[in-house]
């Protein structure tokens, strides 16, 4: 889907295209479907509007995350979300308080295993959300995770 | 070399695991200057790619929520050992940076 946008806007100019055969990727062409409206929502259900077109998520024990039960710093919480289900599309990790919820979302492609790993800002302490799509249907699960000091603002 | 981002891919049986730190400020534009009281303007990565021999594997959206200096680890099917990995950032800025490695 993403390369699909991508490549169009390659074609409409040939210096990008250089540009990409030569290894360098023009980030104003890549940023044109940064989906800002989901980044700036104040609302998990917001949120996923803006990413998916629906807030509808399924819980379900396939999705997991692994994340401390107590983050000392919030500025660095590490979260890894893996998913025990076939074609998986896209991985977004939330943050259910943050004054923007949304941290991050990755799109797989054919090859990439549904098994993320990165670290988050958190405000507080509040539940991280993971929403897994995978055959066109969003999965969650949710974890805890108690912050004692925070890392937004500061 | 790449000056902000640390990369390491690592073949292990079929799966290769991928390692990155990418050095950045990411900045929410919500945090204020201590000194001044001023806000300290956004500025932070939005996409992140991930290409092996071309072929896009993993594309990643990131708001200011992400830490400061971040780091992503994921794993990927159907490569071997010598293959050529490159990942590559844009921030809201305007600015980017790639870099590209050998699967060890």
């Amino acid at each position: 889907m993403k390369r699909r946008i991508f490549l169009k806007g390659t074609l409409a100019s040939g210096a990008v295209a250089t540009a990409v055969s030569a290894g360098l990727l023009s980030p104003r062409q890549v940023l044109a479907d940064w989906p800002k409206n989901a980044f700036e929502a104040e609302t998990v259900q917001d949120a996923l509007k803006g990413l998916y077109d629906s807030d509808l998520t399924e819980p379900s024990d396939a999705v997991n995350i692994k994340a401390p039960d107590i983050a000392e710093n919030g500025a660095v919480v590490p979260i890894s979300v893996s998913a025990d289900l076939p074609n998986v599309e896209s991985v977004t990790i939330i943050a259910e308080k943050n004054g923007t919820p949304l941290a991050a979302s990755y799109q797989l492609g054919a090859s990439a295993k549904p098994s993320i790993s990165t670290r988050i800002k958190m405000g507080e302490t509040s539940n991280v959300i993971a929403v897994v799509k995978a055959d066109g249907k969003a999965y969650s699960a949710r974890k805890e995770v108690k912050v004692t000091i925070g890392g937004c603002g500061g | 070399m790449s000056k902000t981002i640390k990369i390491r891919a690592q073949q292990k049986g079929d799966t290769c695991h991928v390692k990155a730190l990418i050095k950045h400020p990411m900045e929410t534009g919500l945090r204020k200057d201590k000194k001044t009281g001023k806000k300290i303007p956004a500025h932070f990565i939005q996409e992140v790619n991930c290409a092996h021999e071309g072929e896009n594997v993993l594309t990643g959206l990131w708001g200011g929520a992400v830490s400061t200096n971040p780091y992503l680890a994921f794993e990927f099917e159907g490569a071997k050992k010598g293959d050529k990995v490159t990942l590559s950032w844009a921030d809201n800025k305007g600015e980017s940076d790639s870099v590209e490695t050998t699967i060890r």
